[in-house]
């Protein structure tokens, strides 16, 4: 059960920061609070767009999704439900590779450095952790 | 349960709160009118090459103008090396900020500030490698920032400079200066005084140095 509160309050992280970085994206937010610098030279790229659509935007939805699936795992009528936990595992999945992908772009393309998304990373990992060994705690 | 519903509704609700705080409006932005500046210090811009050479290239250019990053990012890596590592060009870039550009008249600033730290062509290359602030329409000051730091300059100084708009004065003068020059749009060129008319390629260029320097093969 706190494996499953943990991913549900790493998602509502995850999604707040990725909300910030999605209200930048479309002005809402003038500037990013960025102490390491670099935060603009990502969020300007050609890369924080994908399919025409914002970058942020996808996390927004990855982690809106996830905080709801989490939600659904915390009621007692799904606490052993095996096919929830699978899709939480993919999505995680899904959502820990495309954090590789946007991470890799930063340090190897553009040699920019954005603390946020650097956050949001490392929020997907340990919610991929996460659900990854409730994968096998349902097997 | 109760006590992690709690947590979460307290999460959420400082979480909204600083998204509100950090959308309110900022302060106007950066407009590109011709500020109440210092006159000009009688400076002819910043040059790349050998002043050796025998053919000069002044290049009137908007850091906002996609046709200048274009030329920037894919003419000129050629020109650098074919024109001028071998010393055959000298080149002059000069700002000619478009009326029409917001930011084009804070960047042409930006690119002086570092100038002034001896990085003027490693800002040049910044703003127009990372073009797409000239698309967003956004405020470009913490952008530009994160591009001096990129380059190495002293922040404070940076700062300094573009808070005072410390070179306006002289980015004004280019700009009258090429207005003089019958300069229209941008990039324009003037190779050896006299107006470059041909589509601006790398090749083009080549062969024009090479037949002002008699050495086409």
């Amino acid at each position: 059960m706190i494996r499953r509160q943990a991913i549900v309050l790493l998602a509502l992280v995850g999604l707040l920061v990725a909300t910030y970085l999605w209200l930048y994206k479309i002005g809402v937010i003038g500037e990013l609070q960025c102490g390491t610098g670099g935060c603009e030279v990502v969020q300007t790229s050609r890369y924080a767009d994908l399919l025409g659509i914002p970058v942020a935007f996808y996390g927004v939805a990855g982690y809106a999704v996830l905080f709801v699936l989490g939600l659904a795992g915390l009621q007692p009528a799904r606490a052993g439900d095996r096919r929830l936990a699978v899709l939480v595992a993919a999505l995680a999945t899904a959502g820990f590779a495309f954090t590789l992908y946007l991470t890799s772009l930063e340090l190897l393309v553009l040699h920019a450095i954005c603390r946020w998304c650097i956050a949001s990373a490392a929020i997907m990992t340990a919610i991929w952790v996460l659900a990854l060994t409730g994968l096998r705690q349902t097997a | 349960m109760k006590g992690f519903y709690a947590l979460l509704a307290v999460v959420a609700v400082v979480g909204a709160g600083a998204l509100w705080y950090g959308s309110r409006p900022r302060p106007a932005p950066l407009q590109s009118a011709p500020p109440p500046v210092a006159a000009a210090d009688g400076f002819r811009g910043y040059t790349l090459g050998s002043d050796a050479a025998r053919v000069e290239v002044i290049e009137y250019s908007d850091f906002e103008c996609p046709f200048c990053a274009s030329f920037a990012t894919v003419q000129m890596p050629v020109i650098r090396e074919q024109l001028l590592a071998t010393g055959k060009v000298r080149w002059r870039y000069r700002d000619f900020p478009l009326p029409g550009h917001q930011y084009a008249r804070y960047a042409a600033l930006a690119a002086q500030c570092g100038g002034e730290q001896g990085k003027f062509w490693e800002m040049h290359d910044q703003l127009f490698q990372h073009h797409e602030w000239a698309q967003t329409g956004k405020n470009p000051r913490a952008l530009f920032r994160d591009f001096a730091k990129t380059v190495g300059l002293d922040l404070e100084k940076y700062d300094a400079c573009t808070d005072g708009q410390r070179y306006a004065g002289r980015i004004q003068a280019s700009l009258e200066e090429g207005e003089r020059a019958g300069v229209q749009g941008t990039p324009s060129f003037f190779v050896n005084g006299k107006r470059f008319e041909g589509h601006a390629t790398s090749d083009a260029f080549q062969a024009l140095v090479d037949s002002l320097t008699h050495t086409r093969k």
